[in-house]
């Protein structure tokens, strides 16, 4: 239970605070010992180094499995989400409410696209 | 003369040929298995390419319904529904589990959703919407369940991807670098060693034609003294060697049994 490390992970986010909030009813929400919460909610008043800074500690965490980040969230720390590269944890940029999700922002589905695309050019169009 | 330059420094001897050779082998097997082991990679990284966009598409749409039921439940059990949600946060009854899968010699992350125990906030939405509530939960269930599937497929690719190129590299270093240098290394010492052997036979032949040599002058000998023997013989048959006579005046004085 407090050391959730053992092949359990959890599941974090950062995100406005309807998504936060839907996926806290799911039961993904966590604070551990030290009141520290395995979610961050922004809003207007959250500042891009709150962010920055929890998306350092929530991809350093060994308990952290899966980081969900809402895209224009995601696009506010670009050069920090592009510039990670490791498996685990898996960055999962994830649309929001009331920002329409564009996959040619997303860092891995631009790859994905790019690779469909050569290598497939004279194949079915996708 | 541009392969030269590109061969091992070793001395050319047929051992050493042989251990080059040997290695050219193991080298040709290991590019023949990097080769499979790349194109076995490439077969499941492009089945796991369909499958991410597949599920990124599909993953807009559930993401849209949860948001939907979420306005629901809040428009049935009221806006304040959110703190008493984020109140409850205790410990995650839903976790994920992360197993790896090996392809190839890769070994992939997998993640499975899972639920710990049951989810405390059942009081939540008790005085109205309850119904909504539970709709609002199971469909962000939902979406976690889709987003952790494609969170594992990212991984897999990025860790995929990684692994093709590393392995393509191999593959084209074999083939470019290492095999290239073994044939020069091999057709070097082959070459030293015809070499070595022309050499040899130049000698061979030069000791043949001294050993030649050698026995015409020793048959030229045996033929002058063959026919010394012959004339003597033949002036000892008609009864006395010119020598002979010539001897017994001359050397007389020498010989003991002569007394007077």
């Amino acid at each position: 239970m407090a050391n959730p490390t053992n092949n359990a992970g959890l599941i974090a986010m950062i995100a406005d605070e309807d998504t936060v909030t839907g996926f806290l009813l799911a039961g993904v929400g966590n604070v551990d010992l030290r009141r520290k919460t395995n979610y961050l909610i922004v809003d207007s008043k959250t500042t891009v180094k709150q962010i920055e800074d929890s998306f350092k500690e929530f991809t350093t965490r060994d308990d952290i499995a899966i980081v969900l980040i809402s895209q224009y969230i995601a696009n506010m720390i670009r050069f920090l989400v592009d510039s990670y590269n490791k498996p685990v944890p898996a960055i999962l940029e994830i649309p929001s409410k009331d920002h329409p999700y564009d996959p040619a922002h997303d860092s891995v589905l631009s790859r994905v696209k790019y690779l469909f695309n050569t290598e497939s050019v004279a194949g079915d169009r996708r | 003369m541009a392969g030269q330059g590109q061969r091992l420094n070793v001395v050319p001897t047929v051992t050493v040929l042989g251990v080059i050779k040997a290695r050219l082998i193991g080298a040709t097997r290991g590019h023949a298995l990097l080769k499979k082991k790349s194109d076995a990679l490439t077969v499941q990284f492009r089945a796991i390419l369909k499958k991410i966009v597949a599920t990124k598409e599909s993953m807009g749409t559930v993401m849209k319904s949860s948001a939907f039921a979420l306005t629901e439940a809040k428009y049935v059990a009221g806006d304040n529904i959110k703190y008493v949600v984020l109140e409850n946060v205790k410990t995650a009854t839903l976790k994920v589990r992360s197993r790896t899968e090996n392809v190839a010699g890769v070994k992939l992350p997998k993640f499975d959703h899972f639920t710990e125990a049951e989810t405390k906030n059942d009081l939540t939405g008790l005085a109205r919407g309850g119904q909504q509530v539970q709709g609002c939960k199971a469909a962000y269930v939902k979406a976690i369940e889709v987003l952790v599937e494609l969170a594992s497929l990212q991984t897999s690719f990025l860790t995929l991807d990684e692994a093709i190129k590393t392995t393509n590299r191999r593959v084209n270093a074999l083939e470019s670098v290492v095999k290239p240098r073994l044939e020069n290394t091999i057709s070097y010492i082959k070459g030293e060693l015809d070499e070595l052997e022309r050499e040899d036979f130049f000698r061979l032949k030069k000791i043949q034609g001294f050993k030649k040599r050698e026995i015409e002058k020793q048959m030229k000998n045996a033929k002058q003294f063959a026919e010394d023997q012959v004339t003597e013989h033949l002036s000892l048959e008609r009864g006395i060697s010119m020598n002979a006579a010539h001897n017994i005046l001359v050397g007389g004085p020498k010989d003991e049994d002569i007394i007077f």
